[in-house]
């Protein structure tokens, strides 16, 4: 699993780039970009730290020195990313869970191994509960790119072919969506991982095979439209093929929907995976997971509260900064008010 | 002059909801090359369909009938398999739209799209082609065009963007070039413009234009020949100064009298009474005849046959045939 990690580190960057460049070259985009830039600074900072949490926790490799109280003899051979490094979860070793907030007596007056320590105090296994909750960034932004990255294909694919050439494609392709919105998402979504088996790649193949649906119909109204453009007859009558007109006039005509629903799924996708893992079906160390453990601890008297605090803010701030970029994007790249410059 | 194009009994039908509607309505004519053949009518006519019917671009649900024949330099474009088709589009035939607004993909640099369309129908270098565009844009007037190269629509005015489209049609050296009212949606000023840089554009290229428009000013400035349509039929056609100073049919009558250029000081202005009846209302007869001041027994019971004038001056009325018989005997 290293190589797959630091691949994908590498690939998002790799990615990243030539997004910047192709930006760059593109002054309808440049100028979209840097008026999103001015609307919201805020937003793609923390979305920049954010990411940089989820990469300082993909960069991993084997070997070096495991952190002090370490007993754990495979956790030397295991890959640990630049962010197990920093915190050293190997030297979680509260004897019970504690917090820096709860009272001597909490504990049965035992001392705290770590004191001070733990700043969002630990879980009921005695692991640090800011830590998890760096964690579950990398978690969140695999699920919510991963899954988007499934459905935009998909989602366009299916909707051009249907609003491009009508007729029986039409019926055939909303047969099959209007089958799919007919199934209760969540009962197909968890029947979906039964079968594909529980793990990151597992559910995100799920949640995109129950959500390109929304997108798909979006794509066919606006290939609808277009195709009625006079461009489009314009290029039909220089004798320009269906393939290349679809190239060339209906994708990029559909490119600011395609990056505004990207971003509006990713949100839902991540809080779709929250509720997975409520039901025991979420990937492994999301928020979902710490959220779905926290709620077993709620009833406890004092209330340990911070654990589900944790999570649920950290999802807040990122669903909050998604959001606010999905709108400013919105408002930049809708090609209406990009004719009105 | 060698026939370019030969239409005969062009039928185009939209499903209704009473069976197919026949929307353009056995309609032929011919055109020789580099002569310019001015289409007219009211909207809804069937004028643009005409056009696009040509090209074999009628849009989906409506249909070409069978007993079409388009004949373009001795090629019968009815038979060809799509793909000799698309190759015809562009190359022999090119079209102007009326909007310059929308014709334009927005999202895409002007000077690109013109290579696009250059490269399509000719293996060159994207550096030639970039050249022969900046030359082509020189030659349809666009100033700076280096720099207009790299500018987007929404950059441009509308009298440039209807040069990009012509730069654009004309890019290939059509044998035919459609124009489908290429100035109505521009200021006056710049139709002027326009109609000039098509003048000019047909006499160096010597291309056929088959100039598709409401306007009897710019079929006044560009047209050798008319040919007047009403609801899906051919209703006159001649030189444009038989059909301009001497019209025959009711109808062109009224539209040349309802100019306001012409009309009198002080007098109002004459009007063609009621609306051109959309195609599952047309009356069986003539289809003018519920509109005409001429009207005679005879014009709501039998389409009028077409009259020869002269070699170059037809028309469809009993009216005229009626006044004709008379003047004979």
């Amino acid at each position: 699993m290293v190589w797959l990690s630091n691949g994908a580190v590498v690939v998002v960057l790799a990615l990243a780039s030539l997004a910047g460049i192709a930006v760059r070259r593109n002054p309808l985009w440049h100028d979209a970009m840097r008026r999103l830039a001015r609307r919201r600074p805020i937003t793609l900072m923390a979305l920049s730290v954010f990411g940089l949490i989820a990469l300082l926790d993909s960069v991993c490799w084997v070997g070096g020195e495991t952190g002090p109280g370490s007993g754990d003899a495979v956790a030397a051979y295991e890959a640990r990313s630049l962010l197990d490094r920093w915190f050293e979860p190997e030297s979680f070793r509260e004897r019970s869970y504690s917090a820096p907030f709860a009272a001597e007596e909490f504990y049965g007056a035992a001392p705290l191994e770590h004191p001070g320590e733990h700043w969002l105090g630990t879980d009921v296994l005695g692991r640090d509960v800011f830590f998890l909750t760096l964690k579950g960034f990398r978690v969140a932004l695999l699920i919510g790119g991963f899954t988007s990255l499934i459905v935009i294909p998909i989602a366009l694919a299916f909707g051009i072919a249907a609003g491009y050439f009508g007729g029986r494609v039409d019926d055939a392709v909303f047969f099959l969506i209007s089958t799919l919105a007919s199934i209760p998402s969540l009962l197909l979504l968890i029947a979906l991982i039964m079968v594909l088996g529980r793990g990151t790649t597992q559910v995100c193949i799920a949640l995109g095979i129950t959500s390109w649906v929304s997108l798909a119909r979006l794509v066919r109204a606006e290939t609808f439209r277009l195709r009625e453009l006079d461009y489009v007859e314009a290029a039909r009558a220089l004798g320009v093929s269906e393939f290349q007109i679809i190239l060339r006039h209906i994708l990029p005509n559909l490119a600011h929907l395609v990056v505004i629903t990207f971003v509006l799924l990713f949100s839902s996708m991540v809080l779709a995976e929250t509720i997975l893992a409520y039901l025991g079906v979420g990937v492994d160390g999301s928020w979902g997971q710490m959220i779905d453990r926290a709620k077993d601890e709620f009833s406890r008297d004092p209330v340990v509260w911070w654990n589900l605090s944790a999570a649920s803010a950290a999802l807040f701030a990122l669903l909050l900064s998604v959001n606010l970029l999905g709108d400013a994007l919105r408002d930049v790249l809708d090609p209406r008010t990009l004719r009105e410059l | 002059m060698a026939e370019l194009l030969q239409v005969s009994n062009l039928s185009v039908t939209f499903p209704g909801s009473s069976g197919r509607v026949t929307v353009v309505d056995d309609i032929s004519f011919t055109m020789q090359a580099g002569e310019v053949l001015s289409l007219v009518g009211e909207s809804g006519c069937g004028k643009s369909l005409t056009a696009l019917a040509i090209m074999r671009l009628v849009p989906k649900p409506g249909r070409i009938e069978t007993a079409s024949r388009i004949r373009l330099e001795g090629q019968e474009l009815m038979d060809l398999a799509v793909p000799d088709m698309r190759r015809v589009r562009g190359e022999q035939i090119a079209m102007i739209f009326q909007e310059p607004m929308s014709a334009l993909n927005p999202v895409q640099a002007v000077g690109p799209q013109v290579v696009e369309a250059l490269r399509l129908h000719e293996r060159i270098t994207s550096r030639e082609a970039r050249a022969r565009v900046e030359e082509l844009f020189e030659r349809v007037g666009i100033p700076d065009p280096r720099k207009r190269f790299e500018s987007y629509p929404h950059q441009l005015s509308g009298g440039l963007k209807q040069r990009v489209m012509i730069a654009m049609a004309v890019s290939m050296r059509p044998r035919l070039l459609i124009a489908d009212e290429p100035t109505t949606a521009l200021d006056v000023t710049v139709q002027a413009q326009i109609i000039e840089l098509l003048r000019e554009l047909q006499s160096t290229l010597g291309t056929s234009v088959l100039l598709i428009t409401h306007d009897l000013g710019v079929v006044n400035e560009l047209a050798d020949r008319v040919l007047m349509m009403y609801a899906g039929r051919t209703i006159e056609a001649g030189l444009r100064e038989q059909i301009l100073s001497r019209p025959r049919h009711p109808y062109t009558h009224g539209l040349l009298r309802s100019i306001p250029a012409r009309a009198a000081r002080g007098q109002r202005l004459a009007e063609i009474s009621g609306v051109v009846p959309s195609p599952e209302h047309w009356p069986s007869g003539c289809r003018f005849a519920p509109r005409c001041s001429e009207r005679l027994e005879v014009c709501t019971k039998q389409v009028p046959e077409s009259l020869e004038l002269d070699a170059t001056h037809s028309v469809c009325c009993h009216a005229v045939a009626a006044s004709l018989a008379e003047g004979a005997p």
